[in-house]
Parts: structure tokens; sequence; C-alpha cells
């Protein structure tokens, strides 16, 4: 019925999730006009500009043919790995953690477009590579050398937190394309053994201290327990229905840190409660449904990969943020996309967005047979 | 799972995909169900808990410093009260970068390389819960702009509160202490928040001190909103603060200011007392400290300018000063002779000395006073009738009447310290040096020297017990009932002799002519006296080195025949009892007529570079330009307590057994002079006292 009324490019989109994430950013605009004390400079009106930017370069990403993603998949990985050794080179001339690279015109952070480079070039190894090699051991060292390398350049810069999250991205893609269950078995049990050792000789102080500070906040008050502390608080003092917009004491008077980036969760929990958490996890496990759905109805087993990679990727942002928030995860720098302002992160995510929209109009195209 | 890797296809790679999804799907909604579970942890099951954290942080409880209690004097004229100011405080916890801070409000506050070096001594020695005073009494518009910038300078805190005042500064320093900021260790002897409130002192000496219960008060509150930098945002609630209970003192106000001001450039005291009821009416120690400049505590150039001076003006002088009385003891004396039975008419012929067995003890006056009766030997200080009759009577009479007139008495008084001294008896001496009562300590006895020690306020009691003849009290507090003073039990006639020849020192052919009162009809008794320091063989006691100057004593009463006020000068190596009377006079003076008194004292603080605020004004601006900031730092509090009840140096007792006899001192005006019919305001200098 409605594809009388509205045109059918129009109304193939795939609104059921671009209108929840909408009202997601909404939300957030709200989160960050209240944390302004009622304003919508800085952040609030930014933050809708950015979604609504993002939001047209997702739309160009999902008509983007898949020979160009095959195509761009490793010369793009080659090129960020380039530019993450000049970025850890420049870092261990000027010392200190650099992150960034000066092109002139901008700051370019490398590690961020990783994120999706790697899933990009993961899936297209696994398409190319013969099924049966799948299970072989065989396929281990190329394989090692592709999520290893970027994750091992991005943690000497040091960035523990996106290093682990590009690792993470990377093994989901490994996981879905059919790898044995026993290696990851293994595996697992392997990192559970190393994890103590790790710990206590990879790890920079401050990494080791955030930690032990997770297991006991109180312990360090008005150090990175601080942060833990005031953001449950935060939370813990909204209840049910919120203490009501604008009304966040917590936020209003600077208690919670990064109550606009990292911590925004909390400032909107703090004012809307146990209701709007829900309906922020409510969105997330939504988009989370749809793009696995998706994955599992692309016409090719690159395309599913590539969803299912992207959709893990904005799982982990979600996931380590709301536990970081909740004081079940260290302290680490990666903020809640759509809640949090921060043009970078939310890029990242509207970007997965946008190759997920792409596979979504492969598989409507034709199917599995036109690859 | 298939067996073998070669049976892998890529449909069996998609059957895998296809669980595998189903695995991934069901890992994100476990998370999502766990974060689910965990909010409602902590928003609904903790939210009780976590809600009034979150009030404990918005919300901040602080404590408003009570007003103090005023010090009153007799006639409720304030001696100590309280000041509305503006001040700046730091609490060194808060401190970001406690340089720049520093560095930013000494230029907003217009500090100099002293005021600024002080701070940073004090930062040394904070700790963390303990506000500093950075400067109070800061005029409105520099507050203002201090108010401005404090977002930038965390830690500094700016408030409108209220500081002790002393109208009279130096002249009340030893009576009333000082107030000051609260330490470590008092914190540690009372737990209490209002310690560590900026703005809050509590009493460091004296009253202040004493009845720190009482004068403090309960402190008032405020509740406000606040931001985790601790900028308040709005007040919610206020609770005033209940002041604490003013104090009133026996003192007079104006009296002890004049007395402490007359004291001018010698180092001494003045007390003044009631002969009805034992009022206290002036304790006056000089010098003295200003206990304003005390508040925010002591100060490098101030230290130094206290621990330079050799008249010790941490001391108070009144109570805790030890002198040998002189002569000033032989009104007692006399009155022992009297009560053993002496006929106040038996002579003696004094020829400038007494002999005792082989020895010689002379007489002050070494051409001899020829003969020699009671009064005569009270008015010209007579040596040899005292070291004659004394031998005769024996030194047990003489050393309880000693006690009876009040000397060695520790008084009930609500003083921090009081030093008593000595009244030395045959027992006495047996039992301190393992020694027998020998000849020469009854001579030295006779005349206030050797081992007999009193403090100022031992004097003025005696001087007022003699006048009044009854058992009076010193008496500090006003809210007291006045207890009525027993009779001492003289007989009346005794002491009518004795009163005659008081006043005989002054308005006859006595030692101290020119004490005189300039008021008619009100005729002043006294006595002088003159202890020496060192032993002859060191100083003359007159000129040289100002330590082996003798001692100038002098008590009196007035009026001599109806007596109403008694009165004790001692001057610290003064040179002799003429360092001591002029001041009595002028003290006894202004109580009847105030304003005479106080032309004589204008005359004389010209001459003496102003008022002691305004010495020791200058003497700082002095002390500031020689030594800057290179002063040494300040002493602890307890270092700057046992400077102020340690021994004085000026009056120390004898640390073995005397061996000989005291040379007695001159006596000035010996050759009576005409009474002066009005005083004349010449500077101490001027009254060189020589016969």
């Amino acid at each position: 019925m409605n594809r009388r009324i509205i045109p059918e490019a129009i109304a193939r989109e795939p609104w059921q999730v671009i209108v929840p994430l909408f009202l997601l950013n909404l939300l957030g605009c709200a989160v960050l006009y209240s944390a302004a004390s009622g304003k919508l400079e800085p952040w609030a009106l930014r933050h809708m500009i950015h979604f609504l930017g993002f939001l047209v370069i997702a739309f160009i990403i999902s008509r983007l043919p898949r020979e160009l993603f095959k195509a761009i998949a490793y010369p793009v990985f080659i090129a960020l790995i380039v530019a993450l050794v000049l970025v850890d080179l420049i870092g261990s001339v000027r010392g200190g953690s650099q992150r960034w690279l000066n092109l002139g015109f901008m700051m370019f952070q490398p590690s961020e477009p990783m994120k999706l480079s790697i899933v990009l070039a993961l899936a297209h190894f696994f398409d190319s590579l013969p099924p049966a090699l799948t299970r072989s051991w065989r396929v281990l060292p190329p394989l090692g050398a592709l999520v290893l390398v970027p994750v091992l350049l991005v943690m000497l810069q040091p960035d523990l937190g996106t290093g682990l999250s590009i690792m993470i991205g990377g093994l989901a893609v490994v996981f879905m394309a059919g790898l044995p269950m026993r290696w990851f078995v293994g595996a697992g049990l392997a990192g559970a053994a190393f994890t103590p050792i790790a710990f206590f000789t990879l790890l920079h102080d401050y990494q080791r201290r955030r930690i032990m500070t997770l297991l006991n906040p109180e312990e360090d008050l008005l150090g990175a327990g601080y942060h833990i502390t005031q953001s449950k608080i935060a939370i813990g003092s909204g209840g049910f229905w919120g203490k009501g917009f604008g009304n966040g004491s917590q936020s209003h008077l600077d208690y919670l840190p990064e109550a606009q980036t990292d911590f925004a969760f909390a400032t909107m929990a703090e004012e809307w409660g146990v209701l709007g958490g829900l309906f922020v996890l409510a969105v997330f496990l939504w988009v989370f449904h749809w793009g696995l759905k998706v994955s599992r109805n692309a016409p090719d087993r690159f395309s599913s990969l590539l969803a299912a990679g992207m959709t893990f990727t904005i799982f982990f942002y979600m996931a380590v943020n709301m536990l970081m928030v909740m004081g079940l995860a260290p302290v680490v720098g990666i903020p809640l996309p759509w809640i949090s302002y921060g043009g970078s992160a939310l890029l990242t995510n509207m970007a997965c967005i946008g190759v997920i929209m792409a596979v979504d109009r492969w598989s409507r195209r034709g199917g599995p047979l036109t690859s | 799972m298939l067996g073998g890797n070669k049976h892998v296809s890529s449909g069996t790679l998609k059957n895998s995909f296809e669980r595998r999804s189903v695995l991934i799907g069901g890992l994100q909604t476990a998370v999502g169900v766990l974060l689910a579970a965990r909010m409602g942890w902590i928003a609904l099951v903790d939210n009780e808990k976590y809600e009034l954290a979150s009030e404990s942080n918005r919300v901040n409880l602080t404590l408003i410093p009570p007003r103090r209690g005023a010090i009153l004097d007799r006639n409720n004229v304030p001696l100590a009260s309280n000041r509305m100011e503006y001040r700046i405080d730091i609490v060194p916890e808060r401190l970001v970068d406690p340089e720049g801070t520093i560095a930013k409000l000494g230029t907003l506050l217009g500090m100099d390389e002293v005021a600024l070096r002080d701070l940073s001594d004090k930062l040394e020695k904070a700790h963390g819960f303990q506000p500093l005073g950075v400067a109070s009494g800061v005029p409105p518009e520099v507050y203002d702009k201090v108010l401005v910038r404090l977002p930038e300078m965390p830690g500094v805190m700016a408030a409108q509160g209220f500081t002790r005042w002393y109208p009279t500064g130096p002249s009340v320093g030893h009576l009333l202490g000082y107030v000051g900021p609260a330490t470590a260790e008092d914190f540690k002897a009372e737990r209490n928040p209002l310690l560590v409130t900026p703005g809050f002192k509590l009493g460091k000496d004296g009253l202040e001190k004493q009845f720190e219960a009482q004068l403090r008060g309960i402190p008032g509150a405020r509740r406000a909103e606040v931001t985790a930098s601790g900028k308040i945002v709005r007040d919610l609630e206020m609770r005033d603060d209940i002041p604490g209970a003013p104090l009133q003192l026996t003192i007079n106000g104006p009296l002890q200011d004049y007395a402490a001001r007359r004291l001018g450039l010698e180092s001494g005291s003045v007390v003044v007392m009631d002969c009805l009821t034992g009022d206290i009416l002036a304790m006056a120690s000089m010098p003295s400290f200003d206990p304003n400049s005390f508040a925010d505590g002591i100060g490098r150039i101030e230290w130094k300018m206290l621990s330079d001076d050799d008249h010790v003006p941490l001391r108070n002088k009144v109570l805790r000063g030890l002198y040998p009385p002189g002569s000033t003891v032989k009104p007692a004396v006399a009155m022992a002779f009297l009560e053993a039975g002496l006929d106040p008419n038996a002579s003696v012929n004094c020829g400038g000395g007494l002999r005792v067995g082989n020895r010689v003890f002379g007489c002050w006056n070494r051409r001899g006073h020829g003969s020699v009766n009671m009064a005569k030997a009270i008015y010209q200080s007579c040596d040899v009738y005292f070291y004659h009759f004394a031998q005769k009577i024996g030194m047990d009479p003489i050393a309880a009447m000693c006690r009876r007139l009040g000397l060695g008495e520790k008084y009930d008084l609500p003083v921090t310290a009081q030093h008593y001294g000595t009244v030395p008896d045959p027992a006495w001496k047996q039992k301190k040096y393992n020694k027998p009562w020998a000849v020469f300590d009854t001579v030295n006895a006779t005349i206030g020297q050797g081992y007999m020690l009193v403090n100022p306020l031992q004097q003025a009691v005696m001087a007022a017990r003699i006048a009044s003849g009854k058992l009076l009290q010193p008496r500090l507090l006003m809210n007291q009932k006045v207890p009525d003073a027993p009779s001492m039990g003289f007989s009346q006639e005794h002491l009518d002799y004795v009163h005659k020849a008081m006043s005989d020192v002054v308005n006859g052919p006595g030692t101290a002519g020119r004490a005189r009162l300039p008021i008619p009809d009100v005729l002043m008794a006294g006595k002088t006296g003159t202890a020496q320091v060192v032993s002859l063989s060191v100083s003359d006691g007159k000129s040289g080195p100002w330590k082996y100057r003798d001692h100038g004593h002098f008590i009196a009463y007035a009026p001599f025949d109806n007596p109403r006020y008694a009165c004790a000068v001692v001057v610290e190596h003064g040179g002799g009892s003429g360092s001591a009377y002029p001041i009595a006079r002028d003290v006894m003076t202004f109580l009847y007529d105030p304003a005479k008194a106080l032309e004589v004292l204008h005359g004389m603080e010209a001459g003496w570079g102003g008022t002691p605020q305004q010495r020791m004004a200058a003497r700082y601006r002095s002390y500031s330009a020689q030594y800057g900031a290179t002063a040494p730092k300040p002493a602890d509090e307890a270092e700057i307590q046992r400077r102020s009840e340690g021994p004085d140096p000026a009056a120390q007792a004898p640390r073995s057994a005397v061996t000989e006899a005291a040379a007695p001192r001159p006596e000035p005006d010996a050759a009576p002079p005409a009474p002066a019919p009005t005083a004349s305001p010449s500077a101490p200098a001027g009254e060189a006292p020589q016969p």
C-alpha cells in the first residue's frame, strides 16, 4: 500500500532502523542540551547536525557497489597500516602517547577507520579463501598477520581500548567465518591463563590502576575511582522515572566527569531514569537484531561477514561503554554512539550502519547467484 | 561439527554461520539483559543509598563560626569584642597549583615579600584539613576583586566574618591573651569540625584560653548547593549562630590602658586593687604584644621583634615575674614587730651600719640616720633599724606576717599560670639547701633581698591588706558575689601607726616626696623599694648594662586615711625605686582626675615616639626594612607558650644558698624635698633617682 504513495527508492530504505536511531540521537541531543544547562550550544545542536550529515554519508555508502568494497579492502587496510606505523614513529620520537596524524587540513586518527577496515579486509580474505582451508591450521599465519599487526600498532601508541576494539571486531568476523570452535575455546582458556601475566607485565601503570579501581572504586575516591563512583551515584539516584529533564544535580554541579562524552549515559540515566535506560538498550538491541538479520539474508559470504562484523563493532562500543558507566568494566575512553557527544565515534558507527544498509540493498537486488 | 577439513564446503560454512550468528545474537541479548539488570539493581534496589550520596554531593553543610563572647570591663566597656570584616582563607588540601595561586593572591591583595614568606611558612606547616588565614580586614574593593577570580583559584575561600578586636591592643595583651586558629594538637584533643572551619579562632592564652568554653558560643550552619569544585550555587537554609556569653571583669578598662601606657619604654608591671572588695582594677605588664596582630598567626618579623627584645614581651610579669621586693617589705616587717609587742618608739642609733658579732651590715645611707624609731625607719627606709630588731624578734614572726599579707601565696584566680615565689624562714632553708639559717639571712630578708621573691600581684595584695586591715582576696571576675573580707585581726592602733609612716614616705620627710598626688585632699601612702640584681662588685645598680641595674619597686594606697585603692609598681632594672613611684603616682592620679593624668601621659608619649601601638608599628617598619623576609621562621605554639611561662631572666631565684648579705641600695629622695604640688611631666630619665 505504501509503495503506491511513496516512491519505491525511499520506501525501500530500512526506516525501521533509521527512525529508532534518529529517536536515540534525539534523546542524546536532549541529554546534551540539559548538560549544557539548557543551551543548544555547544553540544546539542552540533550533535544533531553531525547525525544528519553522517546519515547522508551512510546513504552514500549504502549506494556503493560490492565490487568497489572488495577492490578497496586491501589497499585501504595497507594504507591505514602505513599511517599507524607513522603515528608510532612520531610517538616514539616525541615521547608520550601519539594517536593523531596532522594532515595539514585536519587531524587524522588512523585507528578509528581501522575498526571498519579490519572487518572489510577479513570479510574479503575469507570470501576469497577456499572453504576447505577455513579449518586448516594453514589459515592461521595470514590471519594472525591481518589481525595482530594493526592491533599491536594501536596498542603501541598506546591505546589499549581501541586496540582491543579492533581485535574484538576482527575476532567476531573470524568466528563467524567458521573456524573450528575448539580453537576459540582453546584460545579462550589460554587467554584466561595469560591474563594475570599480561596484567602485571604488559599493562601500563595507569591501565593497571584503572582495573584495580574497577574492583574497588571506594579505595580511590578522588582518583580514577571517582569517575565510577560518581557515575553510579548519577544512575542510582535517578531511580525508575529519573529526576526529570534538566534536574540532574550530578551533571549540572560537575560531580560527574565527562558528563557529555564518555559518561553521557549516566547523565541521561540521572534525568530519565531506568525508563530512559531501557529505551536506549531497546534501540541498540533492535539495531543488532536488524544487523544480524541482514547478515543472515546476505547474498554471499563476503556481504554476510561484512554485515555481521559491522554489527559487532557497534555492539562492542555499546557494551564497553555501558559496562563502564555501570561500574562493570574499567574506565576506557569509549563513548556511547548516538548519545555521547563526539564526531569521530559517531562517524564510525554511522559508517557501520551505512555498510549494513549496503548489504541490505545487495540482498534485495539479487540473490546469491550474482556473485 | 563435521569431522575432517576435507569435507568443508561453502554450504557447511553457511550452516555454521547461521548457528554462530544465533550465538552472537544470544550474546548481545545476554549483555543487554545484564546491563538492564545491573541498571535496575543500581537505580531501584540501591536507589536510596545513591540518592543520599547524590544529596550529600549536592548539598554542602558549612559551619558559621560563632561570634565570640565579648570581654567587658567593670563598667561594660568592651576590652575584647568582634569586628565584622572580609577575610581570605586557603584550604591547602584543595590547592591545585599552590605556587601559582599564592602568587596570584599576592598580587590581588598587594602582599609584600615578607607577607608572602609568612604565608608560605604557614603553608609548609599546614595539615590538609586546616584552613589558613591569608588576609583579614580586607577592604571591600579588594575583596570583590578576589571574589571575581575565585573560580580560577581552587582552594581559596573568601568570606565575611567576625574577627576578635581588642580596642586597646597591647594594653590588654597579657591580661586577655589572644585567639588564633586551631592547631593539629587542638583538633586531636577536641574532634570538633568547628575547629577546622575557616575563620574560627580559639583562645590561645590568658583569659581567652581560660574561658574558652564560655566565650565560644554555638556555631551557625548554612546548607547550600555546591558544585564539585566547591562553588556555592544557592543557599538552601541558614541557621544563625548563638554568640558566646560575655565575660565581665573587675578591670577598669581605661585605667588598665593608662597603666600599661604609663609604663612607657620600661619593662615592668602595674597592679591596682580595690581596697574594699579586692577587685583587680588594672593588671598591666609591659612591653606586651598586640593581640590583634596575633589572630592570623605570628609572622617572621613579629617573631624576630619578640625574640630580640630583652624586655620579654611575651611574659605576663604581673603573674610570672618574680623579684626580690626590696624595702617594700618593711611595712610588713614593721607590722610583725608591732604584733610581737615592739614599742614603735623604741629607737636605735643608725651610724651607717650595724655590727653583729665581728661583721658589719651596712645601711643604704652610709652617713647614718641618727636616732631612728619605727616611723622614721619606714619613711627613711633605715636598714639598721630593721637589722637590729629583726635580730631580737627572729625570722619566724616576720615570715609569718609576710605570708599573712599575701606574699608567697597562690591566689584563686582564673589565670593560665601563676608564679608565687618564696618567703624564706629557717625551716625552709634547712629543707631546701640543708643549711642552717644565718644572721645575714635575716638581714637580707628584712630588706626584701636574698631568698625572698614575690610577684607584683602579691605586692599589691600586701599593700591592700595593710591599707584595709582586711584579708582581701584579689578578684578578677565581676559576676561573682563580693566576698565579705574578714578582718586581719590587726590592732587599729598599729595600722594607724604604719599608715602614718607610709604617708610620710610620700607626704612627709620620706623617700618618695615627688610621689605626692596632684589632687587636693587625697594623700597617697607608699613605700619605696630598690632591689639589687647583682652584687656591688659587678654593678652599682644605677648605671651600666641594663640587665645589671636594680629593680624599682613601689607599693602605695590612697587615700591614706581612708584606703580606697592599692597599687604596686615594679620596673625591671629601672635603676631603683625612683623609676617606679612616678608611675604609681600618675596611675593613682588617673583614678581621681583622668584628664590631668592623661595630659602628663601625652607629654611623655610625645617623647617616647607615640603610643605602644605606634612604637610597635615603627619598630615593625624598621625591622621589615632591615631583615625583610630573611628573619627566622617563627617558633611553634609550644615554644611561644614556653617562653611566656618560663622563668624570667630578670627575676631568678638564687640557684644555690646565699652566702653574703646584700648591700642595701640607696633610696631616692633621701633628703626630704619640698613636696611638689603638682607632678611634673618629665621623662623617666629626668627622674633619675639620686639622693
